[in-house]
């Protein structure tokens, strides 16, 4: 920011010409950008309000006549919705819950205690990160076949509970840089590990386990993979898998079809919006340190 | 922590009724270092190091959900090597990485650098750049597949204006990996374009002042002094993006089914037809074992070559 203010002072007076194109091109390349990520958002939202004989015209029309609000209370009659909607937001949430606590207890442990091991133990979790899903796949889901676990919801919140390198690294990353008196005064004041971790060391960590909690609920909610393995009925579907099944069957009506898409990205989207600057913020820090 | 209950303060007092060693256990940092990643461990041991020697293992044996595994060595890799759709699956992810990576990290390049001209609302437009990635891959892949619509889509629509003719983006095996790639981008840039951003706004205003000193010009600039310095961040987004191009899925399960004639079939699509759709645990296990080994493989070539081109040297 001070870069760029210095920059113009310096240019301002000397080549106003050539700041004046520079900058008619800046917003040229901003503004396109901005035009390639809107319009399919522009698109979903105007067919979802379209009836399904205007939703095929061509050349597509931009605002529907007559705009068919109708459509947002026919889908959720049209399938089971209120299900799928509770089905992604408990799966989402029980296994944020369960990153955010069980990373942050692994992330203190290795930034604030002394044992034997530690580093090594780190490494192998961070090694961790190296590994594609795609080979734990399979002894997975054995596994949770074996538990009788298929075909319920346990899959897909169970293993959040049980930490996860990227959010341990992410976290300690932060906890490296907290004081070392703030801890020390409190171990002098009698604390034990559990109450400086929880009473010191979670409240200053708020905006890392806000940014670790968006994106662990992003990726369980968009989950596809998981619950196409898992997921059977219809009544336990989330909404990507949901909308893969739907999505051949309600072909014919695709102003239904955008209008559930919308429904299933509008969580996501308030989230991303509300805490946007947390997010932004995360994406720098874990860039930054890698 | 042993030196501070020495320290004489009255309230590390050994507690009363409680034994010396218990006390010296319950203070000790191993102990709770224990009780903290108990999670942690369970999960390493039991979704990560035990599945990840399972898989070999199953990858060794031949295993459907009917019969009883049977040995068959290193049998399933050599069904690998033979197999022209395991063949198609490695070569689709290489035109993945080459049509995807470049483009993403030109456009998003280019976007950050705009951005970084002291625009106003940079920060609405980031934001603005961002939002396509947290939405559900599956949701955005159905609007596309109209958008990339023959007969009715828009992006046909919109080449009508410069007197292209209709493309059928998702039924020829020359377009459809691009369209994959196109909304892939569309939902990938914004990552990178904050990750440039932010490293171009850590480069040193002093630094172009004395490339302007020795007659830089803008070009100059930027080849000799924004470039190296936001290497480190290309390198990074480098070695995610390859890693990321391997785990392709959702946009090729939903846009294409990995179709026409296989030509966007990738290798997470080989590995969940091959296990959940023909349940041949072994095969499955073995193709993913060969797509952790190239992974790794390709990082550790991208890590050796890096002294060529990364500059970490940054004050």
């Amino acid at each position: 920011m001070g870069a760029t203010s210095l920059t113009k002072r310096a240019r301002r007076p000397r080549r106003p010409a050539g700041w004046f194109i520079r900058r008619v091109a800046a917003y040229a390349v901003v503004i396109f950008g901005a035009a390639f990520m809107l319009v399919p958002f522009l698109y979903m939202i105007s067919t979802s309000l379209k009836t399904s004989i205007e939703a095929v015209k061509y050349p597509p029309t931009w605002i529907p006549r007559p705009i068919l609000w109708r459509n947002y209370v026919d889908i959720w009659s049209a399938l089971p919705l209120a299900q799928v909607s509770f089905n992604s937001a408990k799966i989402s949430i029980l296994a944020t819950l369960g990153v955010v606590f069980s990373c942050s207890l692994a992330a203190f442990a290795f930034s604030q205690l002394h044992f034997r091991g530690r580093d090594l133990l780190f490494m192998v979790v961070l090694a961790t990160l190296m590994v594609p899903a795609q080979v734990t796949l399979i002894p997975t889901f054995l596994l949770f076949r074996e538990l009788g676990w298929v075909n319920t919801h346990a899959p897909l919140i169970v293993p959040a509970w049980f930490g996860g390198a990227f959010g341990i690294f992410l976290i300690r990353q932060f906890f490296l840089t907290v004081p070392q008196e703030l801890a020390d005064a409190a171990k002098v004041d009698g604390c034990n590990p559990f109450r400086i971790y929880w009473q010191i060391f979670v409240p200053l960590a708020k905006p890392v386990l806000a940014t670790l909690a968006i994106f662990t609920f992003f990726n369980s909610w968009n989950d596809l993979l998981g619950p196409l393995i898992y997921l059977r009925d219809l009544k336990l579907m989330t909404f990507p898998v949901a909308l893969t099944s739907l999505s051949g069957r309600y072909a014919v009506n695709l102003p239904l079809l955008m209008a559930t898409s919308v429904v299933s990205i509008v969580p996501t989207l308030v989230l991303f919006l509300a805490v946007q600057k947390y997010f932004v913020q995360g994406i720098v820090l874990s860039g930054i340190k890698a | 922590m042993t030196s501070l209950t020495t320290a004489g303060s009255p309230t590390l007092e050994p507690r009363r009724g409680l034994g010396r060693s218990l006390q010296r256990l319950t203070y000790s940092d191993a102990f709770w270092a224990g009780l903290f990643l108990i999670p942690t461990a369970i999960g390493l041991i039991v979704f990560m190091l035990g599945p990840i020697l399972a898989a070999f293992g199953i990858s060794l044996v031949k295993w459907n959900i009917v019969d009883a595994p049977q040995w068959k060595g290193l049998g399933n890799y050599q069904t690998l090597l033979h197999d022209r759709l395991f063949w198609k699956s490695v070569w689709n992810t290489a035109r993945y990485m080459a049509l995807a990576i470049p483009l993403e990290m030109a456009l998003s390049l280019a976007l950050a650098t705009a951005l970084n001209q002291g625009l106003r609302l940079q920060s609405f437009f980031r934001t603005l750049y961002f939002t396509p990635g947290v939405c559900s891959v599956v949701a955005m892949a159905l609007v596309w597949r109209q958008i990339f619509d023959f007969k009715m889509g828009m992006l046909n629509g919109f080449l009508k204006l410069f007197d292209v003719a209709p493309v059928p983006w998702l039924m020829t095996t020359a377009t459809a990996m691009p369209a994959v790639v196109l909304m892939s981008v569309w939902q990938g840039v914004g990552y990178p374009t904050i990750l440039w951003l932010a490293a171009l706004q850590a480069v040193p205003q002093v630094y172009y002042d004395a490339a302007v000193v020795d007659g830089a010009g803008r070009w100059a600039k930027f080849r000799y002094v924004t470039w190296p310095l936001i290497t480190p961040t290309a390198f990074f987004m480098l070695v995610l993006d390859i890693i990321a191009s391997f785990q392709v899925f959702q946009q090729t399960f939903v846009l294409t089914g990995g179709g026409p004639r296989q030509s966007t079939y990738t290798l997470v699509l080989y590995i969940y037809e091959k296990a959940f759709r023909n349940f041949l645990w072994g095969e499955a296990s073995a193709t993913a074992y060969v797509l952790f080994a190239i992974m790794l493989g390709l990082t550790y070539v991208q890590f050796r070559m890096q002294r060529r081109w990364v500059h970490y040297e940054i004050a």
